[in-house]
């Protein structure tokens, strides 16, 4: 019993190893928002005129727009003008990492995602967002010589205008919901992906997105354009400092997949989830979407998500050209007082266009955990297929799972199959797996990491191990 | 190798138990017999160290080690094993998998190393041929969508993979034919190949079960006490008199 009460406490010292705060010279704008801001925030990124009218466009939008409150989380009301917009370091590499403040380079090795050309992970190109800006991207030289571009964003817009002007916004226009509205007007970075015609990207792609400072909202928009015939698996990973105040994180990300073109986006979202008793945390709330627009294209989504005081967020696919493919692989994890609304859109335009859609959620604590799903097939897709899976598991009996699945189908020729199942993880089996000399949080994780199988196996290999740590490590202290 | 003294439990306020005495020594097969409510069941879990008994007073002791200071898993890694009368169902979790993390920790536990894969893998294959089941099964999530009688032969099967000091089986013959009680008990008489260090603990509610695993001794547990103990006749005579028997003798005994 003795030591079994040391090891508990040590569980609980690294339940989030992620929380620690890097004091770095700042660079940052007066709280508020207001056209001003945007300007300042524009120029400061020495974008062209056309950005920052459109970034005005979309506030003047936003400003008419009311926050929606339709999903299953509870929060209070968010001040806009009590949040900074934008933070950057002072010194940060400009063309070489060597002009960057070495603070910066220890942050992200901490991470585990170390920056320096020696050190760098093998096999994956990452481009490191920290607040408001991207501060590195490996690996860029090697990729240009396949022709494809991964930068940051502000990097884009001056560098690929072209690109960026026919696609940004195409997909989630700047007017389709408040937060996206938001993220159009004020978004300081994030990652840039074009990979062009036939190229089979030879490496993960990965963004490493970490808030630092205090006060600060995070809006960052990714914007992956894969051609004809290419293929690229991308990845983002995300942390942030405990702190006892929210944070607002509201993202948007466009994928747009030409004919016979492949995305696969991973994500491991580890946003810090707030304290025992929902003190701090980040608001997650964030838009992804992606359109399967060219024939034979697919787009898949993987997420494992368990970071967050709250997740607002729903990784869809606008299923346009024909035989075009969507998937959504997801794992949502909710401990102590962790509040997640989840789940995806499938949108079928195209003809013979298919689904899949395994959704696995986990809810321990006092936690809430919702599935919504919109599976909508329109008058002109023949023969659209889609199978889709929500599944729910219970960790006590003080945490809740919740599915809202909406169907509509306009063409008789469509298939569609649901399948739902709620399980909870019992004293029983608990009990069965001690007997056989597995201990309590073993017991716990081998059930979890058993039930949310299938989707890990859908990350890439490198982060799938990670992945299941994690799921284990979130679950620390759930059970009494 | 097992010493039970004075053992009093309480669920939720009703003494199950109420004095328990038992002395296993290695080599033996006990039997516990009694009939429904007598407090079979909550002696097996107590041993394994069940939450939501209360005990109220007495010991338990597996080879001086006070086994009522320790969780459960850690009286797994020491070798005790039950099988379950209700094996629970585990979906996701495989029988192989199941079989090679427990297996791994009583190794840890014991510094032992851990069992190279390979090895695993034919020690599996050569001990489920025993109990004539399928190699199917080891990939297939524990218990789930298993019928009554294969949980049962899966216990068994674990057992043997195992191998522990304490065997306790639980109404491992309930809810079987007479074929399946017959591969059963013949796992079970594998394991009594080599009592050099182990013993075994049979509770049941009928004779049956004793005509194929033979005991050494033979226990009645009626109301929370062990009542009468002897040899494996004991078990004939309940047999043919009924409990009824022991309750009219228990009446004349108090």
């Amino acid at each position: 019993m003795q030591n079994e009460t040391v090891d508990l406490n040590q569980l609980a010292l690294q339940e989030y190893k992620y929380g620690f705060y890097t004091d770095i010279e700042m660079e940052t704008f007066p709280k508020g928002l207001n056209e001003n801001i945007i300007r300042m925030l524009s120029e400061k990124k020495g974008e062209p005129e056309w950005m920052t009218e459109w970034r005005l466009k979309a506030y003047r939008a936003w400003l008419k727009m009311e926050e929606p409150h339709w999903a299953n989380v509870y929060y209070p009301p968010i001040d806009y003008q009590d949040i900074r917009y934008y933070a950057a370091p002072k010194k940060r590499p400009l063309k070489s990492l060597d002009e960057a403040d070495p603070e910066l380079l220890r942050t992200f090795e901490k991470l585990g995602i170390p920056l320096e050309e020696q050190k760098r992970l093998a096999g994956v190109a990452v481009d490191a967002v920290f607040d408001s800006v991207s501060v590195a991207t490996t690996y860029k030289e090697k990729l240009a010589e396949l022709g494809i571009i991964f930068c940051s964003m502000s990097e884009a817009i001056r560098e690929h205008p072209e690109l960026v002007k026919k696609y940004l916004g195409s997909v989630v226009p700047p007017t389709d919901n408040f937060f996206a509205a938001l993220n159009s007007a004020v978004f300081s970075d994030g990652s840039f992906v074009y990979i062009p015609k036939g190229v089979r990207c030879p490496m993960e792609l990965s963004t490493y997105f970490r808030i630092n400072a205090n006060e600060t909202g995070q809006f960052e928009r990714t914007l992956i354009i894969a051609d004809e015939g290419s293929y690229v698996s991308y990845l983002e990973g995300c942390t942030a400092p405990m702190r006892d105040e929210n944070q607002l994180h509201a993202a948007v990300v466009e994928l747009i997949a030409l004919d016979n073109a492949e995305i696969k986006y991973s994500t491991v979202q580890n946003w810090y989830p707030g304290d025992k008793e929902g003190k701090g945390g980040i608001y997650n709330f964030v838009t992804k979407r992606g359109i399967a627009k060219g024939k034979h294209s697919k787009i898949s989504w993987t997420q494992v998500e368990t970071g967050s005081a709250i997740t607002w967020k729903y990784p869809s696919v606008i299923l346009q050209g024909d035989y075009s493919v969507g998937e959504f692989y997801s794992v949502a994890m909710t401990n102590h007082r962790q509040q997640a609304d989840t789940g995806t859109k499938m949108i079928h335009i195209g003809k013979h266009t298919r689904s899949t859609i395994v959704s696995k959620g986990i809810s321990a604590g006092e936690s809430n955990n919702s599935y919504r799903g919109l599976v909508k097939i329109l008058p002109n897709a023949e023969h659209a297929r889609n199978f889709s899976q929500c599944d729910s598991l219970l960790i006590g009996d003080r945490c809740g799972a919740h599915t809202f699945p909406y169907l509509e189908v306009n063409n008789p020729t469509a298939r569609v199959e649901h399948e739902a199942t709620t399980s909870k993880i019992g004293e029983d089996q608990i009990f069965y797996l001690n007997q056989r000399g597995i201990s309590k949080e073993d017991a716990i994780s081998l059930i979890v990491n058993g039930y949310c199988k299938e989707v890990i196996l859908e990350l890439p290999m490198e982060f799938a191990v990670e992945a299941s740590k994690l799921l284990s490590i979130s679950l620390e202290g759930s059970v009494g | 190798m097992l010493r039970i003294k004075d053992l009093v439990v309480k669920v939720e306020d009703k003494e199950i138990l109420k004095g328990v005495n038992l002395e296993v020594n290695a080599g033996e097969v006990h039997a516990i017999m009694g009939p429904n409510g007598s407090g079979k069941s909550t002696l097996a879990n107590v041993i394994a160290g069940k939450e939501g008994y209360e005990i109220v007073s007495g010991e338990i002791y597996f080879k001086d080690i006070n086994l009522l200071e320790l969780p459960p898993e850690e009286r797994a890694r020491l070798g005790i094993f039950m099988a379950f009368q209700y094996p629970v169902e585990i979906p996701g979790i495989s029988n192989a998998t199941l079989l090679k993390t427990a297996i791994n920790e009583i190794r840890k536990a014991r510094g032992e190393e851990e069992l190279d894969a390979m090895e695993f893998l034919s020690l599996m294959r050569e001990k489920i041929k025993l109990l004539e089941m399928s190699e199917e099964m080891l990939s297939r999530s524990v218990n789930t969508g298993f019928s009554g009688g294969e949980k049962k032969r899966n216990e068994i099967f674990q057992m043997l993979m195992i191998e522990p000091k304490l065997a306790v089986l639980d109404e491992t013959d309930s809810g079987l034919d007479i074929d399946a009680l017959k591969i059963v008990a013949n796992g079970v008489n594998l394991l009594r190949k080599d009592m050099n260090d182990r013993a075994i603990i049979v509770v049941t509610h009928y004779q049956r079960l004793l005509n194929y695993i033979v005991p050494d001794f033979v226990h009645v547990l009626y109301d929370g006490r062990i009542v009468k103990s002897g040899s494996k006749e004991l078990a004939l005579e309940l047999e043919a008199k009924g409990y009824d028997w022991i309750k009219s003798e228990d009446k004349i005994t108090v």
